[in-house]
C-alpha cells in the first residue's frame, strides 16, 4: 500500500506531534509579526502606545490583576470579569431555558407552532442592538437592560434551532413512545426533550459569540464595571497595553467556555456525536 | 354484524380506503385477523403496505372505512398495538436496558420511577435473557449490530404486552444470514406465546416462511372499470392464504409446496403484466371476507356490508 502523505492532499494524516506543531504555527506567526511590528515602532518612537511590547502589557496587567484599585479597593480585572460573567450567564441561561421549552413545544405541537412560529421568526429578525436604546429607556442603565439585551439577542436563535431539531425527531419515535404508554406530555418532556439537550448545548456554544457581542456593546454604552466597560473606558487614553490583554482575556474565557461545554457534552451525552442508530 | 365479527376476530378492517390527495393508495380493504395469528402482508414495492400498517397503528387516518381492534374502533397510537419499524425503533440516547424499561417508566410519574426501577429492571432482564442480550444491557443501541438492535426493539415492544405486535420490514436492513436467524428467532418467540402479529414485508419468501396466514396486497388487478392505464386504482388484497406451520426449519423454504405457492403469489400479486379480475382473487382463507362496495354488485343504496364467505 502507498504510504499516506503527512501533510498534503485529501489523504493526508498528520502524525500526532506534527498536528500540534501545525496547530501552534498560526499563533506563533501572529505573535512574531506583532513583536516585529512593535519593535519597529518603538525604534522610531520610544513612547509608542499603539503596539505595546509584551513587557509593557504585563506591567499594566499586573496593576489590574494584582493590585487593588485605590478608589474602590477591588482588584479590577477580577471585579470586571465577575460582573461581565454574571450578566452573560444569566442572559444565556434564561435564553436557553426559554428557548428550549418554546422550541420543543413548537416542534411537536402543531397548534402551538401555528400560534408561535411566525412570531418567533419575525422577532428573531429584529436587530437587538437597534433596540438597545429602548431597553435602556425602559429598563434603566442597570443590570436588567444588559441581561435583557443578551436574552433578546440569543433567545430566538436558540428557540428556532431547538424547533428545527425537534421537528427532525422521526415521527416513528413519537408513535413508538405512544405505543409504549407515554402520555402526550410524556412524549415531549420525557422522550424528545432528553434527546434535544445536547443539541441545546451545541446551540449555546454557537450563541456564546453573539452573547459576548451584546454584552460588550451594552457595557460600552452604560455601565460602571465589566470587561467591555473597561476596554471602552481606557480607549480614551489610547491604552492599548490594557485593551489588548483584556481582549485576549475575553477570548480566552470564551474559548474555555466552549471547550468546557464540549467536554461536558462528550462525557454526559456519549451517544450524541455518534449519531444514534 | 360487526358485533359478531368483533367477537370472533381481534382485528377487523372493513371498507378501508386511503388516498393522499388525488392518489389512491388503498382501495376497499376488508380483512379479519384472529387472535394469535401470525399474519404477513406482502406486496410489490410502493403498493401501500406501510400505509395499511400506519392506519391500523393510528399513525394516520383512513379516508373512509373502519378498523376495529377487539370490537373497538382504533384511535391514536396506544399500548394495544406495539410497533417495530425497520429503523428508529430504539431511542438512541438510552441504553439497551433503559430502552426496554422505557414503556413501564413512561406509564408512571417521573418522580416515582426511581423507586420502581428495581422491579422494572428485573422484568426487563428476563426479556433480554430471552433475546440473548443480557450481557449487552448497558450498551447504547449504536454499539449493537443491526440484528441485536432489532431484538432489543422486539423486547421493548413485547414487554408492553400489546394485543397486536405490528412490524414494518423489521429485518429489511439485515444481511441474509442475520435475517434468517431473526426469522427463526421471532417464530420461536411466537410459538412460545402466540401473540398476534401483523408483519409487513416486501420479501415474499420471508412472508411465506413466517406467516400462519399471508395477505397479498397489490395494485396489479383489473375490475369492471376496464383495463386502461389511466384508471387510478388503489391496492387491494388480491390473495389470502392459510399457511400450515411445519416444524421450524429454514429447510421449509425449499419444500415444493412452498415454492409452488411462491410462484402463484408472484404471478397474482407482483406481475404488472398479469392482471387478475377482482372476482377471481384467491381469497380461500376461511376467515377471508369481502364487503360489496358501490360499483361491485348491487349495494349502491345499502352500505351495510354483506359477507361473502368464500369457504362455502
Ligand atoms: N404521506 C404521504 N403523502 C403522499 N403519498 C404517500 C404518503 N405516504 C405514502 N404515499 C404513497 O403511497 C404509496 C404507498 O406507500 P407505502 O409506503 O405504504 O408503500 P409500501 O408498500 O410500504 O412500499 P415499500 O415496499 O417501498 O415499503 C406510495 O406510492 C407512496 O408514494
Ligand atoms: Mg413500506
Amino acid at each position: 500500500m502507498r504510504k499516506k502523505p503527512a501533510l498534503w492532499g485529501l489523504h493526508a494524516s498528520p502524525p500526532g506531534l506534527l498536528k500540534y506543531v501545525l496547530a501552534a504555527l498560526p499563533f506563533l506567526v501572529v505573535v512574531l509579526v506583532y513583536l516585529i511590528a512593535s519593535d519597529l515602532r518603538h525604534d522610531v518612537n520610544h513612547a509608542d502606545k499603539l503596539l505595546p511590547g509584551f513587557g509593557q502589557m504585563l506591567d499594566s496587567l499586573k496593576d489590574l490583576a494584582l493590585v487593588p484599585d485605590q478608589r474602590t479597593g477591588k482588584i479590577l480585572l477580577l471585579a470586571d470579569t465577575l460582573a461581565s460573567l454574571k450578566r452573560l450567564l444569566i442572559g444565556v441561561v434564561l435564553a436557553s431555558v426559554f428557548g428550549l421549552f418554546l422550541g420543543v413545544n413548537m416542534g411537536l405541537l402543531p397548534g402551538f407552532r401555528a400560534l408561535q412560529l411566525s412570531f418567533v421568526t419575525f422577532f428573531s429578525m429584529i436587530p437587538p442592538l437597534a433596540i438597545l436604546p429602548i431597553l435602556f429607556i425602559s429598563f434603566g442603565v442597570g443590570e436588567l437592560a444588559k441581561i435583557v439585551l443578551i436574552f433578546i439577542g440569543v433567545f430566538p436563535v436558540i428557540a428556532r434551532d431547538i424547533y428545527l431539531a425537534s421537528t427532525q425527531v422521526p415521527r416513528e419515535q413519537v408513535v413508538k413512545a405512544l405505543t409504549l404508554g407515554a402520555t402526550q406530555l410524556g412524549v415531549i418532556y420525557r422522550v424528545v426533550l432528553p434527546q434535544i439537550l445536547p443539541r441545546l448545548l451545541d446551540t449555546v456554544r454557537l450563541a456564546l459569540g453573539p452573547a459576548w457581542l451584546f454584552l460588550i456593546a451594552s457595557e460600552a454604552i452604560a455601565a460602571t464595571n465589566g470587561l467591555g466597560y473597561r476596554i471602552f473606558l481606557v480607549r480614551r487614553y489610547l491604552a492599548m497595553d490594557i485593551i489588548l490583554p483584556y481582549v485576549l482575556w475575553i477570548t480566552f474565557i470564551g474559548f474555555s467556555m466552549d471547550w468546557l461545554l464540549r467536554r461536558y457534552m462528550r462525557w454526559r451525552y456519549p451517544w450524541y456525536e455518534r449519531g444514534g442508530n | 354484524m360487526t358485533d359478531t365479527l368483533a367477537s370472533k376476530y381481534q382485528l377487523v378492517i372493513q371498507d378501508v380506503h386511503k388516498s393522499y390527495g388525488e392518489k389512491k393508495v388503498l382501495e376497499d380493504i376488508d380483512l379479519t385477523v384472529r387472535s394469535g395469528e401470525f399474519c404477513t402482508v406482502v406486496g410489490p414495492s410502493g403498493c401501500g403496505k406501510s400505509t395499511l400498517l400506519r392506519l391500523i397503528l393510528g399513525q394516520e387516518d383512513v379516508s373512509s372505512g373502519f378498523i376495529y381492534i377487539d370490537g373497538k374502533p382504533v384511535g391514536l397510537p396506544s399500548t394495544d398495538r406495539g410497533i417495530v419499524y425497520q429503523r428508529y425503533s430504539l431511542f438512541p440516547h438510552l441504553s439497551v436496558l433503559d430502552n426496554v424499561i422505557l414503556g413501564q417508566t413512561l406509564r408512571i410519574a417521573p418522580w416515582s420511577a426511581r423507586s420502581k426501577r428495581k422491579a422494572f429492571v428485573d422484568e426487563a432482564m428476563v426479556y433480554l435473557e430471552r433475546m440473548r442480550l443480557a450481557e449487552h444491557s448497558h450498551k447504547l443501541p449504536s454499539e449493537l449490530s443491526g440484528g441485536m438492535q432489532q431484538r432489543v426493539a422486539i423486547a421493548q415492544a413485547l414487554i408492553a404486552k400489546p394485543k397486536i405486535l405490528m412490524m414494518d420490514e423489521p429485518f429489511g436492513a439485515l444481511d441474509p444470514e442475520t435475517r434468517e436467524e431473526m426469522q427463526i428467532f421471532i417464530l420461536e418467540l411466537w410459538d412460545a406465546s402466540r401473540f398476534t402479529v401483523f408483519f409487513v414485508t416486501h420479501d415474499l419468501e420471508e412472508a411465506l416462511f413466517l406467516g400462519s396466514r399471508i395477505f397479498v396486497l397489490s395494485q396489479f388487478y383489473t375490475d369492471q372499470r376496464g383495463n386502461g392505464q389511466q384508471i387510478r386504482r388503489g391496492a387491494k388484497i388480491v390473495a389470502d392464504h392459510h399457511l400450515p406451520k411445519t416444524p421450524l426449519s429454514a429447510e421449509t423454504k425449499r419444500a415444493p409446496h412452498f415454492l409452488d405457492l411462491m410462484e402463484s403469489i408472484r404471478r397474482d400479486g407482483f406481475n404488472p403484466a398479469h392482471l387478475q379480475h377482482v372476482d377471481d382473487f384467491n381469497l380461500r382463507h376461511p376467515d377471508s371476507f369481502r364487503t360489496l362496495s358501490p360499483g361491485e354488485g348491487d349495494s349502491q343504496s345499502d352500505r351495510m356490508p354483506q359477507l361473502w364467505d368464500k369457504s362455502q
